[in-house]
């Protein structure tokens, strides 16, 4: 998993079915000193993150799956957690 | 899942099996300020997207499950088109 940092979302009506019901946020990839690290992507949230939020994510495929308990949901990249601190 | 402009779309008769009836378009990557990143690359549609739509798209495994016929070797499929970014607020 990895650290990242909300900075947008995007709205979009015409979209694979799969993804309806989910919010797509802009997420920039963060270190651990929350310095910008790397290109940003764009993630489904599940957990109601919002713009400015740190966030945890999962970017891989068969996780991302397993959470949408669909074996063929072409999804790589969710939101999974909202970070209250990194020590 | 990563941005794109639709800039152009590619015709091609003599492809793999899996690949019949599907949409290939030219896709320019763009960051989250839409200004261009990288070469432009081809995508497989889902969504009928047109020329200057800002779309989104995958990469990978995910990008052949995009596909009704998941068993295909794409490894770029757009999977919605944008209506709006919205950065900050």
């Amino acid at each position: 998993m990895i650290l990242g940092k909300v900075i947008g979302n995007v709205v979009s009506t015409m979209k694979l079915s799969i993804y309806e019901g989910y919010k797509i946020l802009i997420v920039q990839p963060i270190n651990n000193r929350e310095e910008p690290q790397g290109k940003t992507f764009l993630a489904l949230d599940t957990v109601q993150a919002g713009v400015g939020d740190i966030v945890l994510i999962i970017d891989e495929g068969n996780s991302s799956r397993l959470i949408m308990n669909n074996k063929t949901a072409p999804v790589r990249t969710m939101i999974v957690g909202i970070v209250d601190s990194i020590n | 899942m990563y941005l794109g402009r639709v800039i152009g779309n590619v015709v091609c008769t003599q492809k793999v099996e899996s690949f019949n009836n599907i949409k290939l378009l030219l896709v320019q990557p763009l960051d989250e300020k839409l200004k261009k990143i990288g070469d432009p690359v081809v995508a497989c549609d889902t969504v009928q997207a047109g020329i200057n739509d800002i779309v989104f798209y995958e990469g990978g495994r995910e990008a052949a499950l995009g596909l009704k016929n998941w068993f295909n070797p794409s490894d770029l499929t757009i999977m919605g088109i944008v209506d709006q970014v919205n950065i900050g607020e």
